[in-house]
């Protein structure tokens, strides 16, 4: 188990930039997850983390060593490929101990650190078993198998859970978590599906155009998105966003689209009359009577909740209730957002504004 | 299908049930017999006739000229005692084992080194291909020059060098002729292999080097415990198309040597042309062709044996 540090790591395809100065701390036994939309660089910074992609300017280290110019093999880390990577000719048990063997290691070794690996992945019955007779789940969990026989400093897991299905996805992220939680190694773990980031990370870097937009614990980013990137990025259903201007006039509020008035608790300093975002996630409405007036769109129950979709002051927003709404569509109703939990953001840079 | 629409009403109307006729040309499982019948007739009549008629043929003394009775296994008692129908089984063997052998260390070669990033990739491959696609009787001229023992451009070449003082008489001397009948044949075969073995490389994900990169394996050992084991199945396919090709190879030894010299470079079917078409006698040159059966059917049952799915590549394939 070691720490990693990512320090301004830069680098270029050419004449083109695709990561453009990237820093980031982990800390030893640290769950990581890098996540962003797809073409924000974070599968080329594992890469490079693995060894697999040069590094254009800047320093990885892994513990205390700067791993720059060491060999992928040297690096002592162990990866989790998207498409898992395993050897097809190799049944479970080669495809395991494949990087014992290189190493030189004696057989009675190899299958000893095999079994150790089958039995916490509950492989111990598909040893023998070539990958193409293994379900999609089981070959994820060779693929992670593969990685534990190494004992290495650090896992990377490369978008390990985007080829399964909805329900084994949710079913291997408790396991992976599981396995952390055991294994207490060091992991970054790339992915981009804001879910799996909220519900692995010990912390979450969001990334987006090569660049960190910011970083922390999952209930930091959900709470205090530093910008409406990441507003936006985490949460589901997204956060609403509606343009207007902040108000301070007695008490402050936001005046919202077509003039729609929303509370605000307070106003930033020297903000009257700032064209501004506001930002609301969608449990953060209720009906009340001094809520502005929407008119239903769609009305989507999903059992456990009911999610809304109303034109406030003209723009669509979404609202999420614990409670059984019987709406229909065109009928008005009154939100409310709690003025606690609104978000506003500077108009121009999308920077969180603090009240 | 227009036969059925114009036979069918009459002949229904008068005979009161489908006639024999309708019923095989408006049955499904009949469909299936007259779909394959265009390419049966075909293999049947230029394949399977002529082989079988070959195959008879040995057994007569058939001249040109002369229909031919039958003699049991005259012919092949004939050649049996040979020496030059032995000679020619020899320079068979070990025409393709060598030629074979070559090719497939330098396909295999290329196919690697081509499989590589690299400027013009496109370019290079299609280059590759060129010696595949010359005619192979235009390519046996220009090696047939190239060899003259005269004006041999290799000959030129290496007195200007200083290297030589005399011509080298490459299809005049025995040893010499060998060695250059398997070079125009290498020559010749190599792309099918490279650009076949390509083909094959290009099907392995490159996640499974990087994998095993991670594993610590060297460029070496990625090639011996990766790239090999599932190229294995496209090299069995290649390589026995490559032996067969090589095994009945008749233009280019009949361009460049005729056999010659001193029979040093007849293989067996230039042989069964020499004695079947040019000395006339029909039936001992078809037995000499029947006599490459056995070694034919010796080399597909091998590949057969190890072309057999593997373990590996059975089972459900749930991508």
């Amino acid at each position: 188990m070691s720490s990693v540090q990512i320090r301004d790591v830069r680098k270029s395809f050419g004449n083109f930039e695709v990561l453009h100065g990237v820093s980031i701390p982990i800390e030893d036994g640290e769950f990581v997850v890098l996540v962003g939309p797809s073409g924000c660089g974070k599968s080329t910074l594992l890469r490079m983390l693995a060894g697999l992609e040069n590094i254009t300017s800047g320093t990885i280290s892994i513990g205390d060593r700067v791993v720059n110019n060491v060999q992928p093999k040297e690096r002592d880390i162990a990866m989790v490929f998207q498409n898992y990577a395993l050897y097809p000719h190799m049944t479970v048990a080669d495809n395991m101990g494949f990087s014992l063997k290189l190493r030189g290691a004696k057989p009675e070794e190899i299958s000893t650190g095999v079994k150790r690996a089958a039995e916490i992945l509950a492989l111990t019955p598909l040893l023998d078993r070539y990958p193409r007779q293994l379900s999609g789940g089981q070959r994820q969990r060779v693929a992670m198998g593969r990685a534990i026989v190494r004992d290495p400093q650090v896992f990377l897991f490369d978008e390990p859970l985007s080829n399964l299905d909805a329900k084994l996805r949710v079913a291997m992220r408790t396991e992976i978590k599981e396995l952390h939680q055991r294994l207490r190694t060091t992991t970054v773990y790339v992915t981009h599906d804001q879910i799996e980031a909220m519900t692995m990370a010990d912390k979450i870097v969001v990334m987006h155009d090569g660049i960190v937009e910011q970083m922390g614990s999952p209930l930091e980013l959900y709470d205090t998105p530093a910008n409406q990137f990441v507003a936006g990025f985490i949460g589901s259903p997204a956060m609403n966003f509606l343009k207007g201007s902040v108000k301070v006039n007695g008490a402050a509020y936001f005046e919202g689209p077509n003039g729609v008035k929303l509370p605000l608790k307070s106003a930033p300093a020297n903000s009257d009359g700032k064209p501004a975002v506001y930002g609301v996630r969608p449990e953060h409405f209720t009906i009340a009577d001094d809520g502005a007036e929407a008119e239903i769109v769609v009305v989507e129950p999903t059992g456990s909740e009911t999610q809304v979709f109303a034109k406030l002051g003209g723009e669509q927003v979404v609202a999420v209730f614990r409670e059984r709404h019987l709406f229909n569509p065109g009928d008005k109703v009154r939100l409310k957002p709690d003025p606690a939990l609104v978000h506003l953001f500077d108009d121009s840079t999308g920077k969180r504004l603090d009240s | 299908m227009s036969t059925v629409q114009t036979s069918m009403p009459a002949q229904a109307a008068a005979a009161g049930e489908p006639s024999l006729w309708s019923r095989l040309s408006g049955n499904r499982n009949w469909a299936a017999f007259w779909f394959m019948l265009p390419t049966a007739a075909f293999l049947i009549l230029f394949l399977a006739y002529p082989l079988g008629l070959g195959v008879w043929m040995s057994f007569t003394d058939e001249r040109i000229g002369r229909a031919g009775a039958f003699v049991g296994i005259e012919n092949y008692q004939w050649l049996w005692d040979d020496s030059i129908f032995w000679l020619s089984v020899f320079n068979t063997l070990f025409y393709t084992l060598i030629a074979s052998a070559i090719k497939f260390a330098i396909g295999l070669y290329l196919a690697l080194l081509l499989n590589r990033h690299m400027p013009f990739k496109a370019i290079i491959r299609s280059i590759v291909l060129i010696p595949f696609i010359v005619p192979t009787v235009l390519s046996a001229i220009a090696f047939w020059w190239i060899y003259d023992s005269q004006f041999s451009i290799i000959s030129w070449s290496l007195i200007k060098l200083g290297l030589i003082h005399s011509n080298i008489n490459f299809l005049g001397d025995t040893e010499w002729a060998r060695a250059s009948v398997i070079f125009a044949n290498v020559w010749r075969g190599v792309p099918f292999v490279a650009i076949t073995l390509l083909a094959g490389l290009q099907t392995v994900s490159p996640s499974l080097y990087e994998a095993a990169t991670l594993d610590g394996a060297t460029s070496w050992q990625r090639f011996r415990f990766i790239t090999y084991p599932l190229l294995t199945p496209i090299i069995a396919v290649v390589m026995t198309f490559s032996v067969l090709f090589t095994f009945t190879d008749f233009q280019l030894i009949w361009a460049l040597t005729r056999g010659g010299p001193v029979n040093a470079t007849h293989l067996m079917a230039t042989l069964s042309y020499q004695r079947g078409i040019i000395s006339g006698r029909l039936g001992e040159g078809a037995a000499i062709a029947t006599a490459m059966i056995p070694f034919l059917v010796a080399a597909i049952a091998i590949s057969w044996f190890g072309m057999q799915r593997r373990k590996w590549q059975q089972g459900s394939n749930n991508d």
